[in-house]
């Protein structure tokens, strides 16, 4: 039995209890069940349904004809395939950016102490302070003309990746995690002669799968979410993520077959959502406000 | 002796060099994509750029932006907006966090359906809903006629926009806070509801003087981060009414600094605004920063 919450067991095995108990329980299960996956049903079903069905009044629950040929052209003519592969390839580059630059930086904020380490990690800090919407502007007039190297990043993948390396949120979880280690296995490890990087390596980022775990979600979400950032630094249809893609496609295509590729853009991450739930609700949680 | 200090001073200066190693790639990302455009926005709010020269301007941008009548309306559906999502977004999962904590069946299910919409990627969950508000043949205008309530205008009324808006966002995010709080409702002690049950206390007094002071910090923290959060909507009122909404009722703050900046190129506007916006939040933001640390310890 788990520990005891807001009602008492006591309330709960009488009958009057019990019957409370299991109609409050029978009437959020419907009820969430219709709030949360009646929409996903929706999107699914409408998806399969003729143009002429879709339009019915009142609309059908289960669909007359399975049209599955809607999804077919919705992948063809929004070119689906590009797009989610663009998309993971952003997100996936950006985890790998950060897992490097960003791991280094918390590594030696931590353990290697260089001098004004404590300013760099303070200015890293307020960033935090700074609302994301505000810097957007003069976010992307720095990557229309980079200062030093003046390059035009805009359509480039390093518009996504770089910038997501500014995560200052991961940074702090990481440094704090590498400051829990106790320093007498780090002393084990440079009596042993192993460099800082091999120390890194075979001692640090072994104990640390749980905070690289919450980190990884962080960066691949983050960029699998964004809208406004990638609509503005990555025009280029053939270039564009899955938000800014089916956005921009989203008037140009029959009802149905948009309908479609909604549930087909929502399908990969429900499913690896739903196969490592348990990570991801954890690593979220535990991210967000304590870790 | 002097050779030990030379010796000592070598290995720091190695040592420091390994440790910038490891730093610089972060500190160049930072100082490009973050550092820099901050200074920039300071810079931007106080210049003007016209045919491609750009001078000082004093107060002439934010002077321009509170003569806009759009920058107060701008306020008052932020403000709005924020409003209800406390009232939705804030109040709803620890209600539905609360109940959940009570089940003893279902529970994972349950925490599973709630976090769905978190993962879907935002244009679908915010097209999907365009299609249920549509005043037509929009699933909530018929489900209002099976139960005999008269049809809503939803995304095409000025009374309405900002509402749905909301309700929307509430359907996409609520799965995160709620986790949140069902982790927090763990750790309440179980003696303390039994010790308030010797004291009379019924379902109600208890949850309030149990259940929100023992989950005070993490509720405080969250409802900072929900204004903060709140403050700054973008993406929802962009794709669910275009940004402006029927009578600019869903133009927030962020919306209105997108048109300054790239609708009407008028980067200088869009920077002040951006300030305004800076100042407004930073209180709450360092209320969070000092909360956090009171955790910390």
């Amino acid at each position: 039995m788990a520990e005891r919450t807001l009602i008492s067991p006591a309330q709960l095995s009488r009958t009057r209890g019990k019957v409370l108990y299991w109609t409050v329980l029978a009437v959020v299960v419907v009820g969430f069940t219709l709030v949360f996956l009646g929409p996903l049903y929706w999107m699914v079903t409408n998806g399969l349904k003729s143009t002429e069905e879709f339009a019915r009044v009142p609309p059908t629950l289960v669909p007359h004809s399975v049209h599955t040929a809607n999804y077919t052209a919705a992948w063809k003519v929004m070119d689906l395939a590009k797009l989610l592969f663009n998309t993971l390839y952003y997100a996936f580059g950006a985890l790998a950016f950060q897992l490097v630059l960003d791991v280094g930086a918390a590594y030696s904020l931590s353990r290697l102490r260089p001098v004004l380490g404590k300013a760099v990690l303070g200015m890293m800090l307020a960033t935090l302070m700074i609302p994301a919407a505000v810097l957007v502007v003069p976010q992307y007039l720095t990557v229309l003309d980079v200062p030093l190297i003046q390059r035009n990043l805009l359509n480039s993948p390093w518009v996504i990746w770089l910038p997501s390396v500014t995560n200052a949120f991961s940074i702090f979880l990481l440094k704090r995690f590498f400051d829990s280690i106790p320093q007498e296995i780090l002393d084990a490890a440079s009596i042993d002669g192993a460099s800082a990087l091999r120390t890194l390596r075979s001692v640090v980022l072994p104990m640390s799968r749980p905070v690289l775990g919450v980190v990884s979600i962080f960066a691949v979400v983050g960029v699998w979410k964004d809208f406004l950032w990638p609509m503005l630094t990555l025009p280029d249809p053939a270039l564009q993520t899955l938000n800014v893609g089916i956005y921009s496609l989203s008037t140009g295509v029959p009802e149905n077959h948009l309908i479609a590729a909604l549930a087909m853009a929502c399908a990969p991450t429900l499913l690896i959502f739903l196969v490592f739930q348990r990570n991801i609700m954890g690593g979220l949680t535990a991210g967000s406000l304590k870790g | 002796m002097p050779a030990t200090a030379a010796e000592d001073f070598r290995r720091a200066f190695k040592r420091n060099l390994t440790a910038h190693g490891f730093l610089i790639g972060a500190v160049l990302c930072f100082s490009f994509f973050s550092w820099y455009p901050m200074v920039r926005e300071f810079l931007l709010a106080f210049q003007k750029t016209e045919a491609g020269t750009t001078r000082w301007v004093g107060w002439d941008n934010f002077r321009h932006v509170f003569q806009d009548p759009g920058f107060w309306q701008a306020w008052r559906n932020t403000l709005l907006f924020t409003a209800l999502a406390l009232v939705l977004g804030f109040l709803l999962p620890f209600l539905v966090a609360v109940v959940l904590n009570e089940f003893r069946h279902a529970q994972g299910y349950l925490r599973l359906l709630v976090y769905l919409p978190v993962m879907m990627p935002p244009v679908a969950s915010v097209l999907l809903f365009k299609y249920f508000y549509d005043p037509g043949y929009g699933l909530f205008n018929r489900a209002l006629g099976v139960l005999h309530l008269p049809a809503q205008d939803w995304l095409q009324s000025g009374d309405t926009a900002m509402l749905s808006v909301v309700i929307a966002s509430t359907w996409m995010n609520m799965g995160s806070a709620t986790l949140i709080y069902l982790a927090a409702l763990q750790g309440v002690p179980g003696e303390l509801y039994e010790a308030a049950e010797l004291d009379g206390a019924g379902l109600l007094r208890k949850i309030w003087h149990v259940t929100v002071p023992q989950t005070k910090l993490v509720l405080s923290l969250m409802l900072l981060m929900q204004i903060i959060a709140t403050m700054q909507v973008f993406t929802e009122p962009f794709l669910l009414t275009g940004g402006a909404g029927p009578e600019g009722s869903t133009t927030t703050v962020v919306v209105l600094i997108y048109q300054y900046a790239f609708n009407f190129n008028q980067y200088g506007g869009a920077a002040a605004l951006g300030l305004c916006l800076l100042v407004l939040l930073s209180g709450f933001s360092a209320l969070y920063v000092r909360l956090s640390r009171d955790n910390e310890s």
